[in-house]
């Protein structure tokens, strides 16, 4: 069995006095592509916002390849470069150009020669099929090609392991297909990702191993096709039906 | 401790001298305020109507009162109408036309700025639930318009008390001429009273303005 | 209108505009480093200086230039802290500005998504490179028009320098009136002075915020 990049033990999450996560455990291997599904509100963004350190934690811990990742510890900055996160509204920044969104993070913080980088971040450009807007400004792209933009700003750093948070939850529907493209793509070059989704043909096609986050924990947890056909529990099961519409009155054909 | 000159406050009726002062400028700013939010209603609400004459006189208004200081206009109003006109103004009369025309600008301008920033839409919902012109105005627009009318006009307000203070500087005797009365007059038996009774004024404007620009602020957040 | 007098009093009004114009820049470059320090220090939310900083905004914005500049030119000597008159004007200036400085700043980055922030975060960058290549430059970007009002508003609020003894603009003309009773011309050259100085930065300030408004980075 491949090595655990992340693992996250006894991990409990809590705003003011309300949990948001309780005692929940996960490793993610490498090469591993995990899916997080669940209701609105059960938890999945914040998940993934602690594994960053975007949001302190109130017990347990996570370590990536055995490195604590923690508020206060003074590497902070540096582990999360071997993290990359991509966000629901891809939150470009729209004062540099998608050229220079992309290069920021790896000249600053790893001192990565310009031209290098350049070179690098035009190829994957070219990749997603983005490499004529290098010099574009953000607001002239439209949705579905900034959340590109923004996976290549994140892959430019070369992180251990990516994290998705409901990238396609703000695109039109006719743009989802072209960013959920790009990461199918990254999951068969092998890349460790945890993807946070409400796309579930996605889900099903991407994922090596599906979880079920409610009420606070990991409900289930099972390879997709398990998963999507012989759910074992009772949430499990509420919670797909929740994507199948019925009409009762309906003559049947 | 050093001697602060504090006690020169306390001493015969020095204080209620400088509140008495405090209230020749606060009332100047006070009649001005009225005067500004009457008219300025009046003309916003007029001006609010794109491509109006008023819309034009508004801004060409603002425009002038704007780019002088403040402290030159009460210059051309106190020297200029004895010159012009051979009015003989006194600083008080000067001042408190000059601040009208000065906040009737503005509370027009803010008038103005509060009808138009609803958007269309709400007008036109409104009819097409079948309101009558009248009513939505007095229904949608108003509630909506003076909710981010009130607390601009308390800044103004504010503003103006502050900037009352200049018209010490055209002769009127107000709480900073009382002061420096005062410290003349005890310049033997306190030689510092200049730190203690400008520190007092300093206090008595903060106190006068910090609970309005506070009640603007807590408006502002509570109708967002 | 005396044209022979005005060319005779023109460089007595040349000095004093002057005047206004390098205490007015001077107070405003210090009111807009005082502004960045104390937004900062609100934005960084440190500990006893965040308090402080909240103090001094209200106290500079609740009171008007000429009682703070009377404080600190007739009062503050008797405690030992003396100042000429233009060192006078132009910390009085500060202080002033300094807390509309603050405000128009601490807004500009308030407006600044705080997931932005996060999104830079998540990249690697540290607080400090964050604030600078990310929030600092959207941040700008927002407080322009506002600085920019803070400018001509301070620029205006200069015209009181004259209560502290400074011979600027306000101080000449009242001095040519009251000795020569030239009111007329004196007037004039006033608004003319002051109209030289505010109108440019006025159009500056309109031509600004309109670039600002109707285009944002990439058009």
């Amino acid at each position: 069995m491949a090595e655990a990049v992340l693992s996250i033990s006894h991990l409990t999450k809590r705003f003011d006095d309300q949990t948001i996560l309780e005692d929940l455990s996960l490793e993610v291997r490498e090469g591993e592509v995990v899916v997080i599904v669940g209701s609105s509100g059960c938890g999945k963004s914040t998940l993934l916002r602690c594994i960053n350190a975007l949001e302190d934690i109130q017990g347990g811990e996570i370590r990536l390849r055995g490195d604590l990742i923690s508020h206060n510890r003074k590497n902070l900055p540096e582990l999360r470069q071997k993290i990359g996160m991509v966000f629901q509204n891809y939150e470009l920044f729209p004062h540099l150009t998608v050229l220079e969104n992309i290069l920021l993070a790896p000249v600053k913080t790893q001192k990565r020669s310009r031209q290098n980088v350049r070179e690098e971040a035009l190829a994957l450009l070219e990749r997603v099929g983005l490499k004529e807007k290098a010099d574009s400004w953000p607001r002239q792209l439209s949705g579905g090609q900034k959340q590109r933009v923004a996976i290549v700003r994140a892959l430019i750093m070369h992180p251990e392991i990516l994290l998705f948070d409901e990238v396609t939850a703000a695109l039109d529907p006719e743009m989802v297909r072209e960013v959920l493209d790009v990461i199918v793509n990254l999951a068969d070059q092998g890349k460790t990702m945890i993807i946070v989704t409400h796309e579930m043909s996605f889900a099903r096609a991407v994922a090596d191993r599906i979880i079920l986050l409610e009420d606070r924990r990991i409900l289930e947890e099972s390879d997709p096709e398990t998963f999507f056909t012989a759910p074992k529990t009772e949430q499990a099961k509420k919670f797909l039906r929740t994507f199948e519409f019925n009409r009762k009155n309906k003559a049947e054909a | 401790m050093p001697d602060l000159g504090l006690e020169v406050l306390w001493k015969g009726k020095n204080f209620v001298r400088l509140l008495g002062g405090l209230w020749v400028a606060l009332r100047i700013s006070l009649i001005a305020a009225g005067i500004s939010v009457v008219l300025g209603i009046l003309l916003g609400v007029a001006a609010s109507r794109k491509r109006s004459v008023s819309s034009v006189v508004l801004r060409v208004w603002l425009g002038i009162i704007h780019i002088m200081p403040q402290m030159v206009l009460l210059f051309l109003m106190y020297f200029g109408t004895t010159r012009l006109f051979s009015w003989n103004l006194s600083g008080e009369v000067a001042a408190v036309i000059v601040f009208s025309l000065w906040g009737t600008a503005e509370m027009g301008d803010l008038v103005r700025g509060a009808v138009s920033s609803i958007p269309a839409i709400q007008r036109e919902s409104a009819e097409a639930l079948g309101l009558k012109p009248a009513q939505v105005y007095r229904w949608i627009i108003l509630p909506q318009a003076v909710r981010r009318l009130i607390p601009q006009s308390i800044n103004l307000i504010t503003r103006m008390i502050k900037t009352t203070s200049l018209v010490t500087l055209i002769g009127v005797v107000e709480i900073l001429k009382v002061a420096q009365q005062i410290i003349e007059a005890n310049r033997k038996a306190s030689p510092n009273a200049a730190f203690g009774v400008y520190l007092a004024i300093f206090v008595m404007y903060y106190l006068a303005c910090r609970p309005l620009s506070l009640a603007a602020k807590k408006l502002e957040k509570h109708w967002r | 209108m005396d044209w022979a007098y005005i060319e005779s009093v023109l460089p007595l009004y040349g000095k004093a505009a002057w005047l206004t114009l390098r205490t007015g820049t001077a107070g405003i470059l210090l009111a807009a480093l005082t502004g960045l320090l104390c937004a900062a220090a609100i934005h960084w939310r440190i500990p006893v200086l965040r308090k402080i900083t909240a103090a001094y905004v209200e106290l500079s914005r609740n009171t008007p230039l000429l009682v703070q500049l009377f404080f600190i030119y007739y009062g503050l000597p008797k405690i030992g802290i003396k100042t000429d008159p233009e060192a006078c004007g132009i910390i009085g200036l500060a202080f002033l500005g300094g807390g509309y400085m603050t405000e128009a700043f601490r807004s500009g980055v308030e407006a600044v998504d705080r997931i932005q922030e996060e999104s830079a975060l998540s990249l690697g960058l540290t607080r400090f490179q964050t604030f600078l290549h990310v929030i600092l430059p959207q941040a700008a970007a927002i407080s322009a028009p506002a600085f920019m009002a803070n400018v001509i508003f301070l620029m205006k609020e200069t015209s009181v320098f004259s209560a502290v003894s400074l011979m600027d603009l306000m101080f000449t003309a009242k001095d040519q009136i009251g000795l020569y009773y030239r009111t007329t011309e004196s007037l004039f050259l006033l608004v003319g002075a002051y109209l030289l100085i505010l109108l440019p930065l006025s159009l500056l300030g309109t031509f600004w915020e309109r670039r600002l408004r109707h285009a944002g980075f990439g058009t």
